[in-house]
């Protein structure tokens, strides 16, 4: 790893001043992709910012109709939060199924989200479920936040701090693991929200989407056979080492069918 | 840059170039080598210790990130004479071959234990998948860990 500049500012503001006087600067959060990309080289930034330092973005506000939480809240803080839990499930179980113990332990939902890694579980979760990023000084809404592989909405220098999620009338996170990685090979978010149905996809296109054709026909009936009228073709799907896309066309079928069948028995 | 930090229950006072990762700290700065550095790409869990209380991977911490924190390694949980539970468990039921996984996977274990209320069996498996252990086939670990939880199948 090259020697860089750490930071810890203890506000927003630090932050973004920080950040403007370096010359190739990158925030952290958890550090669980950064770290390792930096140790390979990949990045080589003059200066690290660590944000976690700034209290403003911690903490979980949970209403009847929306979770709202801080872009530095770990993985398994949202897997095992009581109140999250209750009111929003299948975030919960969602944030239990990303990498492994010791990552949920440092990873963090802000760092996931802006990184828009293809395979991360979260993204499918922020399309879903009408997710509004929050950031220094406006709002993103959560279907125009994943632009491209490894791309967001975000400008240089803006800084997640919190999320908030809509809270659906049920929902359900199917996911085909890669069995080493733990990443999505595919991860569908299926939320019914009063009867309107929205389908987040992640792993298997360049950044997360909703499949809109797909909510189009299971708006018309909530029965997954009516989805074999579609082709499979809506989206460019990744092709690497672990699947054609081919495969992972296939796969989104199955698991969006999986979540049907589950969503439908959850009442 | 400076830093304080307590490991193992002392405080430590260093100076080290900011892209130190944990792992490099405990070993080298503090010859701290029951944590051991396997993959080092944070796949297989050798390298992992308790950060205030939970297991992290600390080939992929930087030393920089854990100013004031708590640190508990494998040299920290028990002695030759007065072994931790979980260090017994992994004797009595011969946890281990080489031995090269087993410092990481029973800091692991120790979070899991502490931190996971109705521990199952399906639970500590699911709970070790972040430890990579090349000799054993994981089923003595998981008897080992089950024994200390008290879990059944």
């Amino acid at each position: 790893m090259q020697l860089f500049n750490y930071h810890k500012p203890t506000s927003l503001d630090e932050a973004s001043s920080l950040y403007r006087m370096a010359e190739d600067p990158i925030y952290l959060g958890g550090g669980m992709t950064l770290i390792p990309t930096m140790k390979q080289r990949l990045a080589s930034p003059t200066d690290v910012i660590d944000l976690s330092g700034i209290d403003q973005m911690r903490g979980v506000v949970v209403s009847r109709k929306s979770v709202s939480i801080g872009a530095l809240t770990c993985h398994n803080e949202i897997a095992n939060n009581a109140e999250i839990q209750s009111t929003l499930p299948v975030l919960s179980s969602l944030a239990k199924l990303i990498g492994d113990n010791q990552v949920r332990n440092r990873g963090t939902l802000g760092g996931s989200i802006a990184n828009s890694d293809p395979a991360a579980d979260y993204p499918a979760s922020v399309v879903a479920l009408g997710a509004t990023i929050y950031t220094q000084d406006r709002t993103i809404s959560g279907d125009v936040f994943f632009q491209a592989l490894f791309e967001t909405a975000l400008e240089p220098g803006e800084i997640i701090t919190r999320v908030e999620f809509q809270v659906p009338t049920r929902a359900v996170y199917q996911k085909f693991p890669n069995p080493a990685s733990r990443y999505a090979v595919v991860g569908v978010l299926v939320a019914d929200f009063a009867g309107e149905i929205r389908v987040g996809v992640t792993g298997a296109g360049p950044c997360a989407f909703r499949a809109r054709d797909m909510e189009a026909v299971l708006n018309r009936a909530l029965d997954p056979d009516g989805l074999q009228e579609l082709g499979l073709s809506e989206v460019e799907f990744n092709s690497d080492l672990h699947a054609s896309g081919e495969y992972r066309a296939h796969l989104l079928h199955v698991l969006v069918r999986r979540a049907i069948v589950e969503l439908v028995a959850l009442d | 840059m400076k830093l304080s930090l307590e490991v193992n229950k002392t405080l430590h006072e260093l100076d080290v170039p900011p892209n130190t990762l944990l792992v490099d700290l405990l070993r080298v700065n503090l010859a701290l080598t029951g944590t051991h550095v396997g993959c080092d790409t944070s796949q297989c869990g050798a390298c992992t210790v308790l950060l205030n209380n939970r297991a992290v991977k600390s080939c992929s911490v930087l030393a920089a990130q854990i100013e004031d924190c708590k640190i508990t390694t494998i040299e920290g949980i028990g002695t030759a004479d007065d072994l931790h539970p979980m260090q017994v468990a992994f004797r009595e039921c011969h946890a281990l071959q080489c031995g090269f996984c087993t410092p990481g996977m029973i800091m692991q274990a120790i979070d899991l234990v502490e931190n996971t209320p109705n521990l199952d069996k399906r639970g500590i498996r699911e709970g070790l998948e972040g430890n990579i252990c090349r000799c054993t086939g994981y089923h003595n670990i998981v008897r080992a860990v089950a024994s200390v939880a008290g879990a059944v199948d």
